[in-house]
């Protein structure tokens, strides 16, 4: 029986490049990670990543980020919203700037909030007066995380918020459904996995950002060091096989929310697509 | 209003504008209680525009809307009672059957009980029993059809509006579905207005049709009404099948009218017979060619020649065969004559026909 062969030419050498590609960029330098914390023993590798002072380092991370991310979902759907559904001068200009944080390095965003919010800078000399310190604590980290974090729920929920149809919106309002009905009942369940797809890429992200964060952290034992400055201190005393063992607990981490994300949104396409 | 107290609904001199593009003319027109009516038009006539001004959508620049007897301009939509089925139903899609059928009885705050015996009651109604728990996306067009008929009738709407109701659906479920919504709209004796650019599914559907073109209503009647007199240049050209001829005097049984110089005829108006066989009408008989012979299923096409003229002809398919170029008999029952102002459409019947009906009065 001779194969049935595509109609579309150039598999062969597409799906060849593709797998280079993912293989170096991502395949080897993740199994080089396994393969460095092998040097460990698995009860060394235990004892190595479940230090306090590191454990307490997956606390700030995981709790930062989650936070920021939070915030992130909400305001950035806010600025979906603004975006799609209203007509302004400087919407091109504001539409732009969004991206801004994709595109600037990371440790400029951190000196610049940094400078923004210490007891002298300008946010905090306000909040200095109320007795909340922002920078060397963890909200400042959280500030940092929301800024870096933050198109990656504007651009997941923009082009799914520009495609829900004015009918649907009508079909409800013939009922006398409310604006926020309309909002909650109508427009929300269509841009959910959208949004759910923005926050967890956030989220993945922010749990592993170093640049902005540093500078911002003030990286106090304990209170506020975040997972990726442990390991830049374990490479800095030359001991590779503790950093790379929190490195693959922090892949750990970046998988799990990944598929978590991936079984919701399999989840909801099921039911757009409707194959049972 | 004493004039026409059946006038369940009623415009008047309705406008509306989009920048340049006149979407409604002055349009007026009443519909009597229980009636199924079918707006008719090309797409950009301006019968969704219309429907949508009455069901509250869309606001009109002046005019009046009566529904009931009561005047509506400025009642929000919701409080019409109007049931609206979407062009592309307009379904919600993350929510099952049941839930897309409730939806207005929730917003409308009925107890729960309620809902699920109305929801019930409905999904038994539309033939969608045991489907409640699907989405959208899992059923037929025809199935998505019923639901957003059972969702908009759920709220118990007095008047219910459909836009080209079955656009989305394959054509043979289409015919099935037109019967079935006929039907029920007959049983429930719900007022109803539906869009359409289809004329068979107006003629086949509605008890009356109203033809729209450009924004101004072009004709209003019953569908045989409508179909075989035509009161505009406009209904003859939209209707059938038709056939524009020039110089119409050429044709034997055919005599000059009085302002006309165009004529419009449709198939069903010429026979086409061959030269052997029976010809009752021999005097008023034109010779043409046949140019073509298209299989069309049911019927043959005939594409034939007359004096420089081409009509179109069809013939049965047990009769006799006939061949791409031979010389037939054709024999041109009526035209309809296009004054030269495009205003006014004449009937001219064929000489011979005339005489016969002058002797059976």
């Amino acid at each position: 029986m001779r194969k049935k062969k595509s109609v579309i030419p150039g598999f062969g050498l597409s799906f060849g490049i593709v797998m280079a590609i993912l293989g170096l960029i991502v395949i080897i330098p993740l199994c080089s990670l396994v393969v460095f914390s092998m040097k460990l023993s698995f009860h060394d590798f235990i004892v190595t990543v479940t230090r306090p002072r590191v454990l307490a380092s997956y606390k700030v991370s995981i709790l930062t980020a989650f936070i920021a991310s939070v915030i992130n979902a909400v305001m950035g759907l806010a600025i979906a919203w603004v975006l799609v559904r209203y007509k302004f001068p400087g919407k091109r200009i504001m539409d732009g700037i969004i991206e801004l944080p994709f595109a600037l390095p990371t440790a400029v965003a951190g000196i610049a909030l940094t400078h923004l919010t210490v007891p002298e800078g300008w946010v905090g000399k306000i909040f200095a007066k109320t007795g909340v310190k922002i920078a060397y604590t963890r909200i400042g980290i959280t500030i940092a995380l929301v800024f870096i974090g933050i198109p990656f729920v504007v651009r997941s929920v923009q082009p799914v918020l520009e495609k829900v149809e004015a009918e649907y919106e009508e079909a409800a309002a013939m009922f006398g459904a409310s604006r926020v009905q309309i909002f909650f009942q109508v427009i929300f369940p269509e841009i959910r996995p959208a949004l759910i797809a923005g926050f967890t890429m956030a989220f993945a992200r922010s749990i592993g950002e170093y640049g902005s964060v540093v500078f911002i952290a003030g990286n106090t034992p304990y209170k506020t060091e975040i997972t990726p400055l442990m390991i830049m201190a374990k490479l800095q005393e030359f001991d590779y096989a503790s950093a790379t063992s929190i490195a693959l607990v922090m892949l750990l981490i970046s998988f799990v929310i990944l598929f978590v994300n991936a079984v919701i949104q399999s989840f909801t396409s099921k039911i757009v697509s409707g194959i049972e | 209003m004493g004039e026409n107290e059946q006038a369940y609904v009623k415009l008047q001199n309705i406008n509306k504008t989009f920048g340049n593009f006149k979407a409604s003319d002055d349009v007026s027109f009443t519909v009597e209680k229980g009636k199924l009516i079918g707006l008719l038009g090309p797409s950009g006539s301006g019968k969704t525009t219309l429907l949508r001004i009455l069901a509250g959508l869309e606001t009109a620049d002046s005019g009046d809307i009566y529904i009931d007897g009561k005047e509506v301009n400025h009642v929000p939509a919701s409080k019409r009672g109007i049931g609206f089925v979407f062009q592309n139903y307009a379904l919600f899609r993350y929510k099952t059957v049941f839930d897309n059928i409730a939806f207005g009885l929730k917003i409308q705050k009925w107890n729960k009980t309620d809902i699920k015996n109305r929801v019930e009651e409905l999904i038994e109604l539309v033939g969608l029993k045991g489907l409640e728990k699907r989405y959208p996306k899992q059923l037929s067009g025809g199935q998505r059809q019923r639901v957003a008929f059972a969702r908009a009738l759920a709220t118990q709407p007095n008047l219910l509006l459909l836009d080209e109701p079955f656009a989305a659906i394959d054509a043979k479920v289409r015919k099935e579905l037109r019967g079935w919504l006929r039907e029920l709209i007959n049983q429930m004796g719900i007022t109803s207005i539906f869009v359409t650019h289809d004329q068979d599914e107006a003629i086949e559907v509605a008890d009356e049709i109203i033809v729209m073109n450009q924004g101004k209503i072009e004709q209003i009647g019953t569908p045989v009404d409508v179909y075989s007199n035509p009161q505009s240049p406009f209904v003859v050209q939209f209707l059938g099948e038709p056939v524009s001829i020039r110089d119409y005097t050429q044709f034997k049984g055919f005599h000059e009218s009085g302002g006309s110089s165009r004529a419009v005829i449709r198939p069903e108006f010429v026979t086409v017979t061959r030269k052997k066989e029976f010809n009752p009408y021999p005097v008023t008989t034109e010779e043409g060619v046949v140019e073509r012979v298209a299989f069309r299923g049911n019927v043959l096409e005939l594409t034939v020649r007359v004096q420089n003229e081409l009509f179109i002809a069809h013939r049965q398919i047990g009769q006799e065969l006939i061949s791409e170029g031979e010389h037939v008999n054709v024999f041109l029952q009526r035209m309809y004559l296009v004054d030269d102002a495009g205003q006014t459409v004449k009937i001219a019947v064929n000489e011979a026909l005339r005489e016969e009906e002058s002797v059976v009065i």
